[in-house]
């Protein structure tokens, strides 16, 4: 029986989804006519933990992947955000935590080791996207191809090239990075408040953000923006565990922080205490674990104790913020909490007091972000009009000079895109190239700073020294990410620059790994479609079955019988192999060899509805 | 050659890059519609004449005004050419707002643009009137950085008298700025020159002495 195909027409824009890519959960969400929503997975569940396990039989994500930190600790990966574009040697205290393995050779990507593979932080996160891209489009029930994704505010340029790198092994084209408070105060539609001046604080999984923004018209322009990226939740429960893991070899004589398991259990355990102590005067942190418990009741007032001065490291820059905004707290109008941590007491009371206003909480601070997403990649497809971002760089971008000296181009808290040009010449007769080194930090000496790239200016032409005269161009994206072009002054050519990112996949890396995730891609799409063959072999087997208990088979010439008895034999033969095609094929010749009796059965159901009527 | 008005400033014609045979004299082609390669001098990008003196409020709204048309979140879904010269215009329109709102900025940027050089050397030298001053300062200065505690009333004097002088340099910059917007007069540009260098100068005392007096104060 043929379908109807209905024609929408052709007008019909490409589907852009906004993600929240974060250190604890990731979110995926759409804006639709009614405004943003969040698209479940096929589980139901909105959030999907930011966690990934390579097993024998496939890659695990999210719900599935945190039940096996507990049983394959070591190829199972959380808080993957902490490591984008990061060196080994930045990372050595939270590797210490962490269940997995370095794989050697790491050096300015770091490389995890995860049972028989080795994967890159941009690859783990691509998997993250991957299911997110997928359920989505089981939502949607389309491709999706696009998408604006979010990252901490206070991001540098290694990190935001390694999250666009992951949207594009995962095969999404990232329109946009958006930056997570920004997002937020786009969800929160503060712009019916015509004009003002708003404070977003945003204390995540692993990452604080602060920004300061003033709204006009539906323009949300950022004043300043400051933060950790090595501040959130994490730092709390890591807290935890180490006092949890003293108190373990204390009592039980045993020290157990070498043993995974053990210390992932424990891990379950703190987190629960501590979302427990968000509405709870007190919890317990209880842990059974190789025939042993320990439970430890907390107070809130102690864990208030504990955790202040990790608080505390929040308020310092917040108020370098409110300075760099040029904004005093009073001309603050509103304040908006993002992030699941802000549902900790001690985390609002502190913002209530530094801002003396109450901050808005009324939106679930883990879906603020993803729903802002949805309404940025609603605005670069046209869905959304009269709002405007205008967002800045969180870090000055300097380049090295004599003496190990830094000289800033590009400040902190400019508005993106942003450029600056700077002439360069040779030091040496004949000299064919000039490197540049591009830091980012606000620090005077390049030893102080976060080297970015180095820029080979290659193949000048050879002249006597200080004759060269080369412009370059450094250009921040509206991304916050750094391209760099250059020409010569007097032939007006335009002159290569080689790039070598300091930390961070070449783009040749990059192409290789979205080759290989392509083919994984392939695979999963055949498995896919095994699948589903399966299923529709599962309901024919079924209604066959079912068929002959009916009269109508029996009233079948046995040739008829006999045929369909073979075609059902020779689907249950192919229904185990990995060929799609086959079973498809087998279950054509079963609804073939069907098609008699179905109709037999179908003129008997007629008879008998016409039975009982009145003509 | 036929010349059109690009904001106030007049601008030699250009052809589309797009459809190539439309004359150009707006930011978007008025034919194809693409987004059009933007002058490159603030000013002109703006589309007000060049003064120093210059409306910040006003400058603002063009700036928002500019950002709606420019911004590359509305050519997210166009073609690569039109993508380009939106980046390219909008971090035109960014930088050029960044210069133009700060008076220091934007007096630099049009001394620049009339060929005065601003260069390294500027707010080293000792304005000669400020010597005897300086001096005493910087004795001061070394008595609280070897743990003297005695100096600490003349700096916060000294704090106070060169926060004084900024603000009258200031206010003499602003005098000047209008003088420049009337005569247009590069010997105008030339004290301007002058007092910027002699801004900085105190500015960079001001913030070393600021520097030493937060160390004290704790």
């Amino acid at each position: 029986m043929g379908t109807f195909q209905i024609d929408f027409g052709d007008h019909r824009k490409p589907r852009v989804v906004g993600i929240d890519l974060g250190t604890t959960n990731s979110l995926v969400a759409f804006m639709d006519l009614t405004g943003p929503r969040i698209l479940p997975g096929e589980d139901g569940d909105k959030l999907v933990p930011s966690v990934v396990s390579i097993t024998d039989n496939g890659v695990l994500v999210g719900n599935s992947a945190q039940k096996a930190l507990m049983t394959h600790p070591e190829r199972t990966v959380y808080s993957v955000k902490r490591l984008m574009g990061r060196g080994v040697s930045d990372v050595q205290d939270e590797l210490k935590l962490f269940p997995f393995q370095i794989a050697p050779g790491s050096d300015s990507v770091i490389r995890l080791q995860l049972g028989k593979e080795t994967l890159t932080p941009p690859e783990v996160s691509a998997l993250i996207l991957r299911q997110l891209k997928k359920n989505a489009e089981a939502e949607l029930g389309e491709p999706v191809t696009q998408a604006v994704i979010t990252v901490p505010a206070y991001f540098n340029d290694a990190q935001r090239q390694a999250t666009k790198d992951a949207g594009r092994i995962a095969g999404l084209e990232v329109l946009r990075l958006v930056n997570e408070p920004t997002a937020a105060s786009l969800a929160y539609g503060l712009d019916k408040r015509q004009n003002g001046v708003i404070a977003v604080y945003d204390l995540g999984g692993g990452t604080f953000d602060i920004s300061i923004l003033r709204l006009h018209d539906g323009i949300f322009e950022v004043l300043a923006t400051n933060g950790d990226t090595h501040l959130g939740g994490d730092d709390i429960d890591n807290l935890l565990i180490r006092i949890g893991l003293e108190d373990i070899a204390s009592e039980w004589a045993e020290d157990i922080s070498g043993n995974q398991e053990g210390v992932q259990r424990l891990r379950r355990a703190v987190i629960r205490a501590k979302e427990e102590l968000s509405f709870q005067p007190s919890a317990i942190i209880d842990l059974e674990y190789k025939g042993k418990r320990y439970q430890r009741e907390l107070t809130r007032e102690n864990y208030e104790r504990l955790i202040q001065p990790i608080v505390n490291r929040t308020l310092g820059p917040c108020r370098s913020c409110i300075a760099d905004a040029g904004v005093t707290v009073e001309q603050i109008d509103e304040v908006v909490m993002v992030g699941g941590s802000t549902r900790i007491p001690l985390v609002r009371q502190a913002v209530e007091a530094l801002f003396r206003a109450k901050p808005h909480t009324e939106l679930n601070p883990d879906e603020v972000v993803a729903l802002g997403a949805a309404v940025q990649a609603g605005i670069l497809s046209g869905d959304v009009e009269n709002k405007l971002l205008l967002d800045v760089t969180p870090l000055s971008l300097g380049i090295e000079t004599m003496g190990g000296i830094v000289e800033k181009l590009i400040h902190r808290n400019s508005t993106i895109p942003a450029s600056a040009t700077q002439q360069f010449t040779t030091a040496v007769d004949g000299q064919r190239n000039v490197l540049i080194h591009v830091v980012q930090g606000e620090r005077e000496m390049v030893k102080d700073s976060r080297s970015l790239a180095r820029f080979d200016l290659k193949d000048l032409a050879p002249q006597p020294a200080g004759l060269a005269r080369i412009e370059v161009r450094f250009l921040i994206d509206a991304n916050g990410i750094l391209n760099v072009t250059a020409r010569d002054v007097r032939t007006g050519k335009e002159q290569s620059v080689e790039v070598k990112p300091s930390y961070g996949l070449s783009d040749d890396q990059v192409e290789a790994m979205i080759l290989e995730s392509y083919e994984k891609a392939e695979a999963d799409f055949k498995e896919r479609q095994v699948r589903e063959a399966r299923v529709e072999a599962d309901n024919i087997l079924a209604a066959v079955e079912k068929a002959k208990q009916n009269p109508a088979y029996e009233d079948l010439e046995e040739q008829e019988r006999d045929a369909i008895t073979k075609a059902l034999n020779e689907l249950l033969v192919v229904y185990h192999s990995d060929d799609h095609i086959f079973i498809r094929e087998k279950i054509e010749e079963l609804n073939n060899a069907t098609q008699k009796l179905a109709e037999n059965m179908m003129n008997t159901a007629v008879r008998g509805a016409l039975k009982g009527t009145k003509i | 050659m036929r010349y059109f008005v690009y904001g106030l400033t007049m601008e030699p014609i250009s052809l589309c890059w797009q459809c190539g045979n439309t004359a150009v004299c707006e930011l978007v082609c008025p034919v194809c519609s693409s987004l059009q390669k933007p002058p490159t001098g603030f000013f002109q990008f703006f589309g007000i004449p060049e003064e120093l003196a210059l409306d910040v409020n006003a400058l603002q709204s063009r700036f928002y005004e500019l950002s709606r048309k420019v911004h590359p979140d509305h050519f997210a879904q166009k073609s690569a050419g039109e993508r380009e010269c939106s980046l390219e215009a909008t971090s035109i329109l960014n930088d050029g707002y960044r210069t133009l709102r700060d008076p220091i900025r934007r007096a630099e940027y049009v001394l620049d643009q009339h060929g005065f050089d601003i260069g390294e050397q500027r707010g080293n030298n000792v304005p000669p009137e400020l010597l005897e001053e300086v001096f005493e300062l910087n004795e001061a200065l070394e008595e609280i950085r070897s743990g003297d505690d005695s100096a600490r009333p003349q700096l916060e004097k000294a704090e106070q008298d060169f926060t004084a002088m900024l603000t009258a340099s200031d206010n003499e910059l602003q005098q000047e700025f209008l003088n420049f917007d009337r005569a247009r007069s590069d010997d105008v540009l030339k004290k301007i020159r002058g007092i910027l260098n002699r801004r900085k100068y105190i500015q960079n005392l001001v913030s070393e002495v600021h520097k030493e007096l937060s160390a004290v104060r704790g």
